[in-house]
């Protein structure tokens, strides 16, 4: 391989641009996971008894689950007792002028200012600190087309019949592991409901930072697209660099009712840890999608390029009638990073339609992994799938795999599978070089190209936000 | 132009080029035949400083000793190397390339970035020098083009990019008589008093197109005979043998 002209430390040292921690007065619980601590998360959250209750059942099968191994990834066993469950801002948050103003400057360092005035015309943002939601951004003007957009705590308290109609109805309290510890301690996160017949004038997003130390964040999101509604929804996800491991277990739901759509766009981009493996977010997360109604269609997209760990499947269950379930996903792993990802689609319903396309990249000693089940019920006539995976491999340290399972039960399905691995040669880096392209722009120039179909797929502004990280993740890795 | 001086070239510890000297005046076509095997390539890769060649001896261009500049420098340095067999770069569009290649040329020479308008202006008329046709821009670079079509896309780029020192690697390989019109008459429009071109090649049928100042032939890495366009019908008529033992 080329010999790089930059040092390759100098150029990791300035990777993680988003690394810097904040300094506010937090009121955190004490460290540890007891019934004690759940019943004192529902209680800061001022939450109905229905609720703590269904928390502590969780907790209570947690307790009787073990961490599943499939994954092959490799990390040290996690003590789930030396972790912080709940750590908010000490100020009140009734208004942004309430909100510390360090706050403020933190999402205005990320690029994501919360003065609405200042705001891209048509984002609505959730911004989510460490375990509380600190602003929900034109949340008002939504507010006059029937659309609910706020933090899931305000909708526990707010819209109970929503939460308990819906919540845990795509991904039980026991569903798995990561998902059962996600219900008995989850903190925040965000509550869409878009009412039938409206399409959501603007893009919705939420912006998640763990800052506080020692600190796990467990968010729940839940979005409800009625009958004949339209909604596009975007995260995205950062942390301080620190050299100790954090814990993010996530579960998102999504549903959709007949003729519905969800878009649902993820910028992952925790802090990795460095090159010797150290620190980084360890990220779980539980993503499903029920389309429920007839053709409703649920399409997920993701470009993860953070995270130590990342333990990930956005799966669709397709119950309705002509129902579509869409996955794309840029995966990157650079220094030690790990990714385990890929998704699951459950077909159920009459010609109900998937695409996979996932795109792997590893680098370095990056690992990376698909992982996919494509499964047809026998009532499912006329399924069709198509899945694609594509590795492209970067230096001679890294390793991708690729485990596609299907399960199929109807005779009539059509399935697809596509699957290919790739190399950046020296050859393609010389023919680019010669040409006066420098190494690091020739490299991007071949990762971009090898991921268009998905970036394509990803909302305009965070195409472009996810390109600029495909190519601070991938700088230094040709050495 | 180019002075090579006592140039050492090995590639993967075998020594190809073996204490060779040359030099290209400026405004100067020059050949280079020989076996296959010979080196040829190698010569071509070396001044392009290619990561396979581990080079020894000085390379000067226009008076400044280049032998320790990489591949990127040398290109903005202004040597192009067309390739004998472009390689292949899935997802990433020709035209894309192109510009991208063109703007960086443009910043390191301290210019503003081509507009996109005037851009396609100047793409479009090098491509009708070359009778192209604009499906290519869009298709992967390389990724399933012709013979011709490779070939033409790499004069295409060398128009775009006005080298001053061109290093053609057996351009004329795998070309029709029509293709090999054209191409060469693409390589002729940038042919001026302020630029030189090393071409390698099989065939004196391309010197019939473009008309060289010296020819030589390589041996065993040396070149072992230097002459005018005599040399390469000769060695079209009697073979290597003959002419070189004679």
């Amino acid at each position: 391989m080329y010999i790089m002209e930059k040092k390759l430390e100098e150029l990791l040292s300035n990777d993680y641009a988003l690394g810097f921690e904040t300094e506010v007065e937090s009121d955190a619980a004490p460290i540890g996971l007891n019934e004690d601590i759940i019943r004192l998360i529902s209680k800061k959250k001022k939450e109905p008894p229905w609720m703590l209750e269904i928390r502590l059942h969780a907790y209570e099968k947690w307790l009787t689950m073990i961490q599943p191994v499939w994954a092959g990834l490799d990390f040290p066993t996690i003590d789930y007792n030396s972790i912080c469950y709940y750590s908010a801002p000490k100020k009140p948050l009734n208004s942004l002028e309430e909100v510390d103003p360090q706050i403020l400057e933190t999402y205005k360092r990320l690029g994501i200012p919360l003065e609405e005035q200042k705001l891209l015309a048509g984002i609505a943002v959730d911004a989510v600190f460490d375990s509380v939601s600190v602003k929900t951004t034109f949340s008002e003007e939504l507010e006059k087309l029937g659309i609910i957009f706020c933090s899931i705590s305000e909708a526990i308290i707010n819209h109970p019949e929503l939460v308990q109609k819906y919540l845990f109805s795509v991904v039980s309290k026991s569903d798995n592991y990561f998902a059962a510890l996600n219900a008995a301690v989850f903190t925040d996160g965000t509550f869409a409901y878009i009412p039938e017949g409206v399409k959501c004038p603007m893009e919705l997003s939420t912006y998640f930072r763990i800052n506080a130390l020692n600190t796990g964040q467990f968010e729940r999101t839940l979005i409800i697209a009625e009958k004949d509604s339209y909604v596009s929804y975007n995260e995205g996800c950062s942390a301080p660099m620190r050299d100790e491991n954090q814990l993010h277990a996530a579960v998102v739901e999504l549903i959709t009712l007949d003729n519905a759509e969800i878009k649902y766009s993820t910028i992952q981009n925790w802090y990795p840890g460095n090159q010797e493996g150290k620190g980084g977010i360890y990220n779980f997360v539980t993503k499903r999608g029920k389309c429920l109604g007839k053709n409703s269609k649920i399409s997920w997209t993701q470009v993860e390029t953070g995270s130590a760990i990342t333990w990930k499947y956005p799966s669709c269950l397709l119950i309705g009638d002509n129902s579509i379930g869409e996955f794309y996903s840029v995966a990157i792993t650079s220094l030690k990073q790990q990714a385990d990802t890929g998704s699951k689609m459950m077909h159920l319903g009459k010609n109900t339609k998937s695409t996979i396309i996932s795109k792997g990249i590893s680098a370095m000693k990056g690992i990376n992994a698909y992982r996919g089940l494509v499964k047809v019920r026998p009532q499912a006539d006329n399924a069709r799938n198509f899945t694609q995976c594509d590795s492209l491999l970067i230096g001679n340290e890294c390793g991708a795999h690729t485990y596609p399972y299907q399960d199929i039960q109807n005779s009539s399905a059509l399935i697809e599978h596509e699957a290919s691995t790739s190399k950046i040669s020296d050859e393609q880096l010389f023919y680019a070089m010669q040409r006066g392209l420098s190494q690091e722009q020739a490299v991007s120039l071949i990762v971009n190209g090898f991921c268009k179909e998905v970036l394509n797929q990803l909302p305009m502004e965070f195409a472009v936000e996810a390109k600029e990280l495909l190519n601070l993740t991938l700088e230094g890795s040709v050495g | 132009m180019l002075k090579l001086n006592d140039l050492t070239v090995s590639i993967d510890n075998k020594e190809i080029i073996k204490s060779l000297n040359l030099e290209v005046k400026t405004g100067e076509v020059h050949v280079v035949m020989g076996l296959n095997g010979t080196g040829k390539s190698t010569l071509l890769k070396s001044i392009a400083s290619s990561y396979e060649c581990t080079t020894s001896g000085l390379t000067e261009l226009d008076g400044e000793n280049v032998s320790a500049l990489n591949t990127v420098q040398r290109a903005h340095k202004g040597i192009f190397m067309s390739f004998q067999n472009p390689i292949e770069i899935p997802g990433v569009n020709t035209i894309y390339f192109i510009k991208t290649a063109l703007n960086e040329l443009r910043e390191a020479k301290g210019l503003e970035p081509l507009k996109a308008p005037e851009f396609m202006k100047l793409l479009k008329e090098k491509m009708a020098i070359l009778g192209m046709d604009s499906d290519i821009l869009n298709r992967s670079i390389n990724v399933g083009f012709s013979g011709g079509e490779k070939k033409r896309s790499e004069v295409l780029q060398m128009l775009m990019l006005e080298p001053k020192l061109i290093l053609l690697d057996e351009i004329d390989s795998g070309l029709d008589i029509d293709a090999l019109k054209t191409v060469t008459k693409g390589i002729n429009s940038l042919k001026s008093s302020e630029r030189s071109m090393i071409i390698v090649t099989h065939y004196s049928r391309l010197l019939e197109y473009i008309k060289p100042d010296v020819v030589h032939i390589l041996a065993e890495g040396k070149i072992v005979k230097s002459g005018d366009i005599s040399l390469a019908i000769a060695l079209e008529e009697k073979g290597y043998e003959d002419v070189l033992h004679s």
